[in-house]
C-alpha cells in the first residue's frame, strides 16, 4: 500500500498491559471517574453475554455483539450530554445503555419487537434508531447538525459507524457536506477490522481512515479505540469545539471485533484463531483493570461484587423482556402513518380476520 | 446424470458454479461473495474454483457495485451481483433504473448492459430490520429490466442460468424462506429454464392460484386442502413477473372463470395488481367472480414477532377461494 505523507495524530495513554506510555491528561487524575468508566465497560460486556445467550436459546433474534469495542461506546456515552443527539449504528449497545435506553428495550429490539426503539429515557428522546442500512445514518447526523446550527444551538449530533461503512457515498457525502457547511457533528468510526468478511484493507487504498476528513477539509485523527483514556480524551476536545461551533471531527478508533460480526455469522470461515487470539491480548476491559488496580483504585473483591450488581440488574431485565406481553395485532398499523388512513379502512378489517385466523378464532 | 436432492439455496450455488466453468466472462462480485461464500453460502466454493479476479470482494458499497457492474457489462462481461439483502439495494437503483436498463436503447444498440443482480428476498427467517422486504414491483414498473423470482431449486437453477445468458439485465430474487426448504432432486446438467415464462404447477378445472416467490408454498398447500374439498384449482407459478406470461395466465382463467392472486409484497402497486388489470382486459366476460388477491398489508415489515401477520397464509388463501368461488 503506498503511504502517503499525511501524517494523522494517534493517540495512545495505556498499552494493552495497562501501562502508561505518555503522560495522562489532567481528567484522569480522577479516579472515581475511571472506576465509573469501567464499571460501565464491564456492565456492556456482561450484557453483551446475556443477549448471546439469550439469542442462542431462540429468546431474542439476531444480535451484533460489541464484544471488544466496549471502550469507544462507552466513552461516547459518558460525554455526550442529554441534550446532544446520537445517530447511532447497530453496534451500539455501548453508547444506548448510558443514553438510558433500558435493557428490556435492547432485548425488545432485536427480540423482533419494534417497542425497543420507541425509547422511554429522556435524555435518548431525539436519538434515532439503530442503523441498519449501512452509513444511511452518517447523513442524518448531518441533517441534525445543520437543525442545530440554523436554530444557533449549542448541541451535538454524534454519529458512529464501522469501517466498512466509510466505503459508502452516504459516508462520504456526510463528511463533505460537514466540512462545507462547518457542521457541529462529530462522525466516531469504529474501526473494527472486520466488515462482515471483509478485512480492512479490501475496503480503501487509504492508509488511514480518519484521513477522509482531511478530504472534506477538516480534521481527522486516530486513537487506540481500546484505550478507554485516548477515546475519552480526544472525544472530549472534539466535542467541545463542535459545541463552540468550531465545526465536524472525525474520530477512527482502532480496535478489534472480537467476536463473530453477529450471532448468524461464524468468523472462524474468514479470520484465523491465531489473530483473534492476539486481538484479545490488546483488549479494552483488561488493561483499564491492570492500571487501576496498580493505583489501587480496584481490586478483586470489588470485581466480584461489580459482576454479582451487574448479573442481578441483567436478570431484572431479562425478565422484564420476558414478561413484556407481545404487541396487539393491530399494532402494525398504528404507527406507519400519523393516522392509518380511512382509504385503507378495509385493510384493518381484513388484517383482524388474518390475526384471528392465525389465533384460531381467539380474537373478534 | 445423478439427480442428488438439493435446495434451492444449493441450486442457485450450482447455476453460479455451472455458469462461471462454461464461460470465462462470467463473473462474481458483491459484499462478501469471496471468502466467505456469502452470508448465505449462495457463492461458496466459486473463490477456490475460479479465483479472485473472478470472484470479487468488494468494499462496501452499493452504488459502486452496480456502477462497477454496468461498466463491466458494456465491456462485454456478464456479471452476476450480489445485493445482500433486497433491502439494501436502494443506493444501486440509480445504476439501476437510469443506466443498466437503458443503455442499450440509448445507444440503439451499440451498447448493452447483460448483467444479473441476485438478491435474497423477502420475509419469514426472523431476519433484523429491512431484511424481510419484498420490493419486487420496484423492479418490474422499469422498462428495460426483467425481474425473475424462482420458488424450486429446479427452477433456481435453470433460471439463473438463463438469467445469465440473457443479453439484458436481469433481477432475480432468491425467496430466503425457500433457501434451505424442501430439498428436492435436481441433476447438474446446464440445462436452462425459459424466461418470461410462466410454470403451471398443478393442473385444475375448478379456480386459477397465481403466485411466486416464496408464497408459491402456501399456495400448493391451498390447492391440496382445496382438493380434499373436491375443488380442482391450477396452481401457476409466475417466476418472471417482467414481462409477464398473459398468454398462460389469460388461458388458465379462461378455463377455470376464478382467480387468486398471491404475493407476500404489500398490496397497492403489487404486481397483483397488474396480474389482475390485464386479466380483466382480456377475460372479464369468462370470470364468474371477481379476482381476489391475498397479500402483505400496506404495512413495512413488521419486526419478527409480528412477523407472521404479514406473510400471506394458507388460511387467508382458503378464505379468499371461498369468496371467489361462492361468489354470488
Ligand atoms: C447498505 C448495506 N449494505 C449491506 C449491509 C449488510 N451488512 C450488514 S453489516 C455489514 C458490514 C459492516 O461492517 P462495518 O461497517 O465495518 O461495521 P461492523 O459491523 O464491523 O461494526 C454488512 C455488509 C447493510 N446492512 N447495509
Ligand atoms: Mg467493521
Amino acid at each position: 500500500m503506498p503511504h502517503l505523507p499525511i501524517d494523522l495524530p494517534f493517540t495512545r495513554y495505556l498499552d494493552a498491559a495497562g501501562q502508561v506510555v505518555r503522560e495522562l491528561p489532567a481528567w484522569a487524575a480522577d479516579g472515581q471517574l475511571l472506576v465509573r468508566l469501567y464499571r460501565q465497560m464491564v456492565l456492556t460486556r456482561l450484557f453483551d453475554q446475556k443477549a448471546v445467550a439469550l439469542q442462542r436459546t431462540g429468546r431474542i433474534g439476531t444480535y451484533a455483539p460489541t464484544l471488544g469495542q466496549e471502550a469507544i461506546g462507552v466513552a461516547i456515552g459518558s460525554l455526550m450530554q442529554p441534550r446532544d443527539v446520537l445517530v447511532p449504528y447497530y453496534r451500539d449497545t455501548a453508547v444506548q445503555l448510558l443514553r438510558g435506553v433500558s435493557m428490556r428495550e435492547i432485548f425488545l429490539y432485536w427480540g423482533g419487537d419494534e417497542r425497543g426503539s420507541a425509547y422511554a429515557s429522556p435524555a435518548a428522546a431525539e436519538d434515532f434508531p439503530l442503523c441498519v442500512p449501512i452509513a444511511t445514518q452518517a447523513l442524518h447526523a448531518c441533517g441534525v447538525a445543520t437543525a442545530f446550527k440554523v436554530r444557533g444551538e449549542h448541541r451535538v449530533a454524534v454519529t458512529t459507524c464501522g469501517d466498512g461503512a466509510t466505503s459508502k457515498g452516504d459516508f462520504l457525502e456526510a463528511l463533505n457536506v460537514a466540512g462545507a457547511w462547518q457542521l457541529p457533528v462529530l462522525f466516531v468510526v469504529n474501526n473494527n477490522q472486520w466488515a462482515i468478511s471483509t478485512p480492512r484493507r479490501i475496503q480503501s487504498g487509504a492508509p488511514s481512515l480518519a484521513q477522509k476528513a482531511i478530504g472534506a477539509g477538516f480534521a481527522g485523527e486516530q486513537v487506540d479505540g481500546n484505550d478507554i483514556i485516548a477515546v475519552y480524551d480526544r472525544l472530549q476536545v472534539a466535542l467541545e469545539r463542535a459545541r463552540q461551533g468550531k465545526g465536524p471531527h472525525l474520530l477512527e478508533c482502532i480496535s478489534y471485533r472480537l467476536g463473530d460480526h453477529t450471532t448468524a455469522d461464524d468468523a472462524t470461515r474468514y479470520r484465523s484463531a491465531e489473530e483473534v487470539k492476539q486481538a484479545w491480548l490488546a483488549e479494552p476491559i483488561r488493561r483499564l483493570q491492570r492500571y487501576l488496580a496498580d493505583q489501587g483504585l480496584w481490586d478483586e473483591q470489588q470485581e466480584q461484587a461489580l459482576i454479582t450488581e451487574c448479573q442481578a440488574q441483567l436478570q431484572e431485565a431479562v425478565d422484564g423482556f420476558e414478561q413484556t406481553p407481545a404487541q396487539d395485532w393491530s399494532s402494525v398499523l398504528e404507527h406507519v402513518y400519523a393516522q392509518w388512513p380511512a382509504a385503507l379502512a378495509e385493510q384493518r378489517e381484513w388484517l383482524a380476520e388474518r390475526a384471528a385466523r392465525a389465533a384460531g378464532g381467539e380474537h373478534e | 446424470m445423478s439427480e442428488v436432492k438439493r435446495s434451492l439455496l444449493e441450486a442457485v450455488n450450482l447455476a453460479l458454479h455451472r455458469a462461471m466453468a462454461e464461460d470465462e466472462n462470467v463473473l462474481v462480485l458483491g459484499e462478501d461473495v469471496g471468502i466467505n461464500g456469502g452470508v448465505f453460502r449462495a457463492t461458496a466454493g466459486l473463490r477456490d474454483s475460479y479465483g479472485f479476479k473472478r470472484v470479487i470482494d468488494t468494499p462496501l458499497a452499493e452504488t459502486m457495485i452496480a456502477g462497477l457492474a454496468v461498466g463491466m457489462a458494456a465491456q462485454g462481461l456478464k456479471p452476476v451481483m450480489e445485493i445482500q439483502f433486497l433491502g439494501f439495494i436502494y443506493a444501486a437503483m440509480e445504476h439501476l433504473v437510469s443506466h443498466a436498463s437503458r443503455l442499450r436503447n440509448r445507444t440503439r444498440g451499440r451498447l448493452s448492459c447483460p448483467l444479473v443482480v441476485r438478491s435474497p428476498m423477502g420475509a419469514g427467517i426472523r431476519a433484523p430490520e429491512h431484511h424481510s422486504e419484498s420490493t419486487e414491483a420496484l423492479f418490474a414498473h422499469i422498462p428495460g429490466l426483467r425481474v425473475v423470482i424462482p420458488s424450486s431449486p429446479a427452477r433456481a437453477y435453470g433460471l439463473l442460468l438463463a438469467a445469465i445468458d440473457d443479453p439484458d439485465p436481469v433481477v432475480f430474487l432468491e425467496p430466503t424462506r425457500l433457501y434451505r426448504m424442501n430439498p428436492q432432486p435436481l441433476a447438474d446438467n446446464g440445462q436452462r429454464l425459459p424466461l418470461d415464462c410462466c410454470f403451471t404447477l398443478r393442473e385444475g378445472s375448478d379456480l386459477t392460484l397465481i403466485s411466486w416467490g416464496a408464497s408459491v408454498v402456501e399456495t400448493l398447500q391451498a390447492a391440496e386442502r382445496l382438493a380434499e374439498q373436491g375443488v380442482s384449482a391450477e396452481v401457476i407459478d409466475v417466476a418472471t413477473i417482467k414481462p409477464l406470461d398473459l398468454a398462460t395466465l389469460e388461458a388458465s382463467v379462461r378455463k377455470t372463470g376464478h382467480c387468486v392472486i398471491v404475493h407476500e409484497a404489500p398490496r397497492s402497486g403489487g404486481i397483483g395488481a397488474e396480474i389482475a388489470a390485464s386479466l380483466y382486459e382480456r377475460v372479464l366476460l369468462d370470470l364468474q367472480a371477481p379476482i381476489q388477491r391475498v397479500t402483505a398489508p400496506d404495512i413495512p415489515p413488521p419486526l419478527y414477532r409480528l412477523e407472521p401477520l404479514y406473510i400471506p397464509g394458507v388460511e387467508d388463501i382458503l378464505a379468499a377461494c371461498d369468496l371467489v368461488l361462492h361468489y354470488a
